[in-house]
């Protein structure tokens, strides 16, 4: 894409998020205590509310759960089309991460496509994208 | 008339148009005063005022008039206000009215929605555009992947539904047409022209299945309606209209961390909230910022099956003016304009009212629901002319 992403300003929250592509590994907020995944990351888990909570590595890996090809060049310079994908998380169960699907067509994107996370390096922050597996 | 209850009475718009340059609070003043014409009312007989979201000091364009505001211009004496956008979507500050007049709080809470996106876009150096050079708060799990628009995530609810439940353009297309159908009978809607449904299918793509004709547009325009107390119902001389059930769910606020829509556990909420049934309702007025925010409205508010939306709408008699379910009869936010939630009520009121003109559903109708929001915002309210 063209323009450049507009990127998240990091904070003592979601820190470890944006920076845990370094080394190649997605990361997320889990609950010590009863495994719940907390997404967005918070201080205490949605479900038992305990404070003992620590980011842990996932697999990376995920299917599909719906997309969208965007067309609008909402700001000027960015690249059209793309894929937005809402991808759900294997071991991760009830966070979705809103990403991009890339390297492939916009074309050849579908509810169900297995996918694997691919880390796109702005500065010292990892996007995490992801790319289709076959 | 109970006491107790809570009425919609005077009900008020101005004029609807892009790149207006009638001062916004102007706008709010015009259809203050239509709604007290209605009413019978006198400023002097307005004691609380409610608005969403509240004065926008970032966004002025998006709500540039306050409660705060609107009470100091207008002399009003409140014994409560309240704007704020955290609440359950733009109707929320009509739940919050009703509240307050079901409490005591206040007799007649002028409740407004002000917007004039157009016209500051039209005009930068008056109203800045607002440019963020980080994406902070839950922006930041969604803009960093050019993932920008509302249009973007309201597309990936519907993409499900086309793969889950073979939602076709053609079907989805209803809702456009329609509200185009019914804009062309309604004096101040924003665009007059019908759409056919080639335009519909030739239309560009904003974010699939989403095409252009699918989304509102920015509007410059006022919506106000007077929330009155059961109590004081004498002071009113028009035919008050009562909020039979309220409801705004929300299980996850979030545009991605939620399952689904807030529409599916609000609509379900309003029916345990009330002795009426969706086979009552005589018109639907619903959100459709985005068409296929409407269609699921229409589903989560029980007129058909969950993926079943496309199928009740397909080749749009059932909800065509004359039909078993007339929906968003003044054009909705497609044709009338970007009023932003209010616009389904002031409807839901005018068509309860019988004074529809020549968009006036036949009979004598005497439920109407209405809707706001999409996303993990919603709220659905259901008036009954009594």
């Amino acid at each position: 894409m063209g323009a450049p992403r507009v990127l998240p300003r990091l904070d003592s929250d979601n820190r470890f998020f944006w920076t845990s592509g370094a080394d190649n590994k997605l990361r997320l907020m889990r609950c010590q205590e009863c495994a719940t995944f907390i997404h967005p990351p918070r201080p205490v888990c949605r479900k038992c509310l305990a404070e003992n909570v620590a980011p842990e590595v996932v697999a990376g890996t995920g299917t599909v759960d719906t997309f969208t090809v965007n067309h609008q060049e909402w700001r000027p310079g960015l690249e059209v089309p793309y894929v937005i994908a809402r991808v759900t998380l294997d071991g991760a169960p009830g966070v979705y991460l809103t990403t991009n699907i890339v390297g492939c067509g916009v074309d050849e994107v579908q509810i169900g496509d297995r996918v694997r996370v691919k880390f796109e390096q702005h500065g010292e922050v990892y996007l995490p994208v992801f790319e289709k597996v076959d | 008339m109970s006491a107790g209850e809570a009425y919609i009475t005077g009900v008020g718009q101005s004029e609807i148009g892009v790149k207006l340059t009638r001062h916004p609070l102007l706008l709010t003043v015009d259809a203050v005063r239509e709604a007290l014409n209605e009413a019978g009312l006198t400023i002097g007989q307005i004691d609380a005022v409610s608005t969403y979201p509240g004065r926008a000091a970032m966004m002025p364009g998006f709500s540039p008039v306050g409660a705060d505001e609107l009470i100091d211009a207008l002399g009003i004496r409140a014994t409560w206000h309240a704007g704020g956008m955290e609440i359950s979507s733009q109707l929320g500050a009509v739940v919050a009215a009703a509240m307050a007049v079901r409490t005591g709080q206040a007799r007649h809470v002028i409740c407004f929605r002000t917007v004039y996106e157009a016209a500051a876009l039209a005009r930068p150096a008056e109203y800045p555009p607002l440019r963020r050079e980080t994406a902070e708060g839950y922006s930041q799990w969604l803009t960093p992947f050019n993932a920008i628009s509302a249009a973007n995530w309201t597309a990936q609810y519907a993409m499900r539904h086309v793969k889950r439940y073979g939602l076709t353009r053609e079907q989805l297309a209803q809702i456009a047409l329609t509200d185009r159908a019914h804009a062309a009978l309604n004096p101040r809607a924003l665009v007059r022209k019908p759409l056919t449904l080639d335009e519909y299918l030739s239309a560009r793509m904003i974010s699939t299945p989403l095409c252009l004709y699918d989304c509102d547009r920015f509007t410059d325009a006022s919506t106000v309606l007077i929330v009155s107390a059961g109590e004081a119902l004498d002071e009113v001389t028009c035919a008050p209209v009562r909020i039979a059930a309220m409801a705004g769910t929300v299980e996850r606020h979030s545009w991605d961390q939620a399952e689904w829509m807030a529409c599916y556990p609000t609509g379900a909420d309003l029916w345990k909230r009330t002795d009426y049934k969706p086979a009552d309702v005589d018109t639907a007025q619903l959100y459709d910022g985005f068409s296929f925010q409407a269609l699921a409205w229409l589903e989560a508010l029980g007129f058909c099956e969950v993926g079943d939306g496309g199928r009740f709408i397909e080749g749009g008699q059932r909800i065509a003016l004359d039909g078993e379910l007339p929906l968003n009869t003044f054009g909705g936010q497609i044709g009338a304009g970007r009023l932003h939630g209010f616009g389904f009520a002031h409807e839901a009121v005018v068509q309860l009212r019988g004074k529809g003109g020549a968009r006036q559903i036949p009979g004598a109708p005497r439920i109407a629901v209405c809707a706001s929001g999409g996303g993990p915002l919603a709220t659905a309210l259901l008036l009954a002319r009594d």
